[in-house]
């Protein structure tokens, strides 16, 4: 739980130079997200493996069947999932940093007043130049590790539903063996809202690209009638 | 586990590090503590427990558990962690050292400093700066070595046989979660090799950086030398000279002004 709370004040910190797309995408995944894997979903997977019963007496079965119909968990997909997407943040975290450690230098040189250097911590960059690619490049790495993951998961489990009874055939279960999932609807509900909400936040995400793009679209379109009424 | 201690710890050392030392120091925290903590130790949670043997006899499941786990992956990871970011503290405790001199020299002779900046890697704290670097790949590389040879090859076997005593005959024995623990495996290993190589180019760049300076510092004392020998007068000062009188203007205008001097010479 110490790790959440450090990657999420990382984040905090990074917030002051999203766009408001961005804040809310933030919030939605601090809330929606992060709080109900730690506080809900875990306690519902918490007793998967030991409540995965077979109707067996072979030893080993159990272990081999659990294996093969659940190869990684979906808490741990979802765990990984949101340390992958909270890392593009910190891309844009380490270019604001660079770019303030260049002005310090520079600033340092002419020998500014402390207020100066002051105002330079506080100051909010503008989404521009090098620093808008590197933020539109975040949302384009995040939205591809979101869609990814979401893939996997579908995949492994041929969709968000996970059922009641599975049939295993694997070595060294005997013949065919029924095994129970341990609450497969309080499971199918929680996956079903982490899909959701994973879906809320590539939605938010698709939408900040565009108006990223629309954004500088029109910057550009100002300059060049700028220029153009300079001209004539 | 409290990593959080280990974590304010060893923030402290941004300050003093390159690029690429906070790129590895963000790379650990992130994919290699973050994960170990929310994932990988709940994957091997269960480990003991739910190691099922095909035998009634008494003790066999325990013996053989024994002989394939000698030491978890979950502890050599953490034992890995925790050597990892230690070296960093190396360079933290000979920054504070600088800075202590630097104190205790400003009371003596009031006022003038003897380091100008305490956390600038010249001399010594170059060194060992470097020396973190060595310790951080070894360490990194040497714990990748030992589960490779403990597990032969980072593998994670369904089934395990065994035949040490008391089991009787040959026993399968079945791991709990195999897939899982080794793809975790498989991704702890993957971000220590790539640890390593961003080890490795921070200490090309580390040195590089210095042959660069040594060599620029060579060419300004040739050509020092140079208009000596053939009675040059009024040259132009050398670069690290030019830079005290850094103006705020672009580099371009101090340049031109440099060119002026020259023309005027010639």
């Amino acid at each position: 739980m110490p790790s959440w709370g450090a990657l999420l004040a990382q984040l905090s910190g990074v917030n002051r130079y999203s766009t408001s797309l961005g804040k809310v995408w933030l919030s939605v995944l601090f809330i929606f997200r992060v709080m109900v894997l730690i506080v809900a979903a875990e306690s519902v997977w918490g007793d998967e493996q030991t409540d995965f019963t077979c109707n067996t007496l072979q030893p080993g079965c159990e272990n081999v069947c659990y294996d093969h119909f659940f190869p990684v968990s979906h808490i741990r997909l979802w765990c990984l999932q949101l340390v992958f997407v909270s890392t593009p943040t910190l891309l844009v975290a380490m270019h604001v940093a660079y770019r303030n450690h260049g002005d310090k230098k520079r600033l340092l040189q002419v020998r500014a007043e402390e207020a100066e250097l002051e105002n330079l911590k506080r100051r909010r960059l503008q989404l521009t130049g090098a620093l808008w690619w590197t933020y539109a490049c975040s949302l384009v790495v995040r939205l591809l590790f979101e869609a990814g993951f979401m893939y996997v998961l579908y995949a492994l489990y041929r969709g968000f539903q996970m059922p009641r009874l599975v049939q295993c055939v694997e070595w060294p279960c005997p013949n065919v063996v029924d095994c129970f999932v341990s609450r497969p609807t309080e499971k199918t509900v929680f996956t079903v809202f982490m899909a959701s909400a994973s879906s809320v936040c590539m939605l938010l995400n698709v939408a900040e690209l565009a108006y990223l793009v629309v954004k500088a679209v029109t910057r550009y379109g100002t300059v060049v009638l700028h220029f153009s009424s300079i001209c004539w | 586990m409290n990593w959080s201690g280990l974590e304010s710890l060893i923030s402290g050392v941004n300050k003093y590090s390159t690029v690429f030392g906070r790129l590895w120091l963000s790379m650990v925290f992130v994919f290699r503590v973050m994960v170990f903590v929310v994932a990988a130790q709940r994957v091997w949670g269960d480990e003991n427990k739910d190691f099922v043997c095909n035998t009634k006899q008494p003790g066999c499941t325990n013996v053989c558990y024994d002989s394939i786990f000698p030491i978890s992956h979950i502890r050599l990871w953490a034992l890995q962690l925790i050597f990892v970011t230690c070296p960093s503290l190396m360079v933290v405790a000979h920054v504070k050292l600088r800075e202590e001199k630097d104190l205790k020299y400003t009371v003596l002779h009031e006022g003038s400093h003897l380091y100008s900046n305490p956390g600038k890697k010249r001399g010594g704290l170059w060194w060992t700066y470097l020396l973190s670097l060595v310790f951080k790949a070894g360490f990194d590389a040497s714990f990748l070595y030992v589960l490779y040879r403990i597990y032969h090859g980072y593998d994670m076997p369904r089934l395990s046989k065994c035949s040490l005593d008391p089991c009787p005959n040959t026993v399968d024995c079945f791991i709990s979660r195999p897939t899982e623990k080794k793809i975790f495996t498989l991704f702890m290993v993957v971000t220590s090799a790539i640890c390593i190589l961003m080890c490795l180019f921070e200490m090309l760049y580390l040195i590089g950086k210095r042959i660069q300076k040594a060599l620029r510092v060579q060419n300004s004392i040739n050509r020092l030398l140079f208009a000596e020998r053939h009675e040059i007068k009024n040259l132009v000062p050398p670069r690290s000279q030019t830079r005290r009188h850094y103006s705020p203007q672009s580099k371009s205008l101090s340049k031109m002004d440099k060119a002026k001097e020259t023309t005027t010479t010639l």
